[in-house]
């Protein structure tokens, strides 16, 4: 594929003691491109999620978005950060704020975005996620399929260059699952770069334009969904596909 | 029982030293506890270690050595102010340290991802720790605060020895006077109630309009 890499790994290694969570990684998205990482647990897909914007350092390797490396600390760090939204599996959403507020927030404080400039772009991205009329409510007010989403229109919200999704709906009652995984799948039709940590085999296959298999801080397979899905390489991917498309 | 009626002057300019005391060192407790607080999470290695050393020196030191440093070693450094300063030095610094670690202790409540979320937007560790984390932690901590302030106004007691006005040290002179001493230290006590009380209600009222929890 002939494209414009956005976010570059290389030789990416880390360690949690003696635990060597990332082996020699090496990952390229482009732009506009929906890559979804999955994986059994403790495989190091969060933690490699994570990495892309810092929020877990790295012991070696280099890590490049847009061209340019990832910086260690302090304020450049903080103005790259605010181009790679993140959304979490625990939502995240600022629990003193509304729903308004926490949407508003960082376009004000770090955008430097008038309030009501900025207020008047969170309604636009609430009711884009159908969540306009909750707009006043608290967080703790919303079912967690709402607060995800919240959470997705926040981080739109700084027009972020790319979206990390790390397990966006391994939080979500069943019957929530949906609404979630169909704003993300909107969002990718419009063409955001995405890398998603995600057990929602659906999606990949459905969204995605590559599939990163990930086994024990290695990457194990790099694939379109098809291929992946129908005919998987190795015997570690065959064995997690039988496990989880049983039943 | 006329021991308060007859000195009640003695008694108000005393109690106005222990009010005064406790008034300032408690703004300067505060804000050195939320710096040093701002510190012992800081990104910064060194900033984290002077924090760490800040509170271990402080929390561990008996008040009255603290001020027979304060009152005594400074001066020698060439550093002369008047004694209730020095006093107020030596009582916010070390209530300082107590503030510290019950912020620290509310910051901890707040969930790591509250400030992940902050500054995967790109908030820098000021606004991530200012706007998102102690909002959030001052609920927890109103409780404990008003504990620290309470023992602050209690230990403003030691300035007296060091002829500081204040509460406690007037029962020296009504006993030169010849007043019954149990009832002086009654009022004198009465008036230390009065202050503690107050501190009580204020953070009452904090916790009744920030603390609860939705």
């Amino acid at each position: 594929m002939a494209v414009d890499p956005l976010i570059e790994l290389r030789d990416v290694n880390k360690y949690y003691g003696e635990l060597h969570v990332l082996q020699d990684i090496n990952l390229t998205v482009g732009k506009g491109e929906v890559v979804v990482v999955i994986g059994p647990s403790g495989s190091g897909k969060s933690t490699l999620c994570r990495t892309i914007n810092r929020l877990e350092t790295i012991e070696s390797g280099t890590i490049e978005l847009d061209g340019q490396p990832l910086p260690e600390e302090g304020k450049a760090l903080a103005k790259l950060r605010a181009e790679v939204g993140m959304v979490f599996q625990s939502f995240n959403l600022f629990a003193h704020k509304t729903v308004l507020q926490n949407v508003s927030l960082a376009q004000v404080k770090v955008r430097k975005r008038k309030r009501e400039d900025a207020d008047k772009r969170s309604l636009e991205l609430l009711d884009r996620v159908g969540l306009a009329a909750q707009a006043p409510k608290f967080p703790a007010q919303l079912s967690g399929g709402q607060q995800q989403r919240v959470a997705i229109a926040r981080a739109l919200a700084m027009e972020p260059k790319a979206l990390l999704f790390d397990e966006p709906t391994s939080a979500l009652d069943p019957e929530m699952i949906n609404e979630v995984l169909e704003v993300m799948r909107q969002l990718a039709h419009d063409g955001m770069t995405m890398v998603v940590v995600t057990h929602e085999m659906g999606f990949a296959r459905s969204a995605a334009n590559r599939v990163v298999f990930m086994a024990d801080g290695r990457i194990i397979e790099d694939r379109t969904p098809e291929e992946f899905f129908t005919n998987p390489r190795t015997d570690r991917a065959k064995d997690f596909l039988s496990k989880i498309l049983k039943h | 029982m006329n021991v308060l009626t007859d000195n009640f002057s003695t008694f108000g300019d005393g109690f106005l030293g222990t009010v005064e005391l406790t008034v300032y060192a408690s703004v300067l407790a505060l804000v050195l506890g939320f710096l040093m607080a701002s510190f012992r999470v800081a990104p910064v290695g060194s900033l984290r270690v002077f924090g760490t050393v800040w509170v271990t020196v402080l929390r561990n030191t008996p008040l009255t050595l603290l001020f027979f440093a304060v009152l005594l070693g400074l001066p020698r450094f060439g550093l002369v102010l008047p004694f209730k300063v020095f006093a107020v030095l030596a009582l916010g610094c070390y209530t300082s340290a107590f503030i510290c670690e019950a912020l620290r202790a509310g910051i901890n409540t707040v969930p790591r991802g509250q400030g992940e979320a902050a500054r995967s937007l790109g908030m820098s560790f000021g606004q991530s720790l200012g706007l998102v984390v102690l909002p959030q932690a001052f609920r927890s901590v109103i409780p404990p605060v008003g504990s620290a302030l309470i023992a602050l106004a209690k230990n403003s007691a030691i300035a007296g020895a060091f002829s500081v006005t204040e509460l406690l040290g007037t029962y020296r002179t009504l006993s030169e006077l010849g007043y019954n001493i149990v009832w002086t230290f009654v009022w004198i006590a009465v008036g230390y109630l009065i202050i503690t009380l107050a501190i009580s209600a204020l953070f009452n009222a904090l916790e009744r309009k920030w603390g609860v929890a939705r």
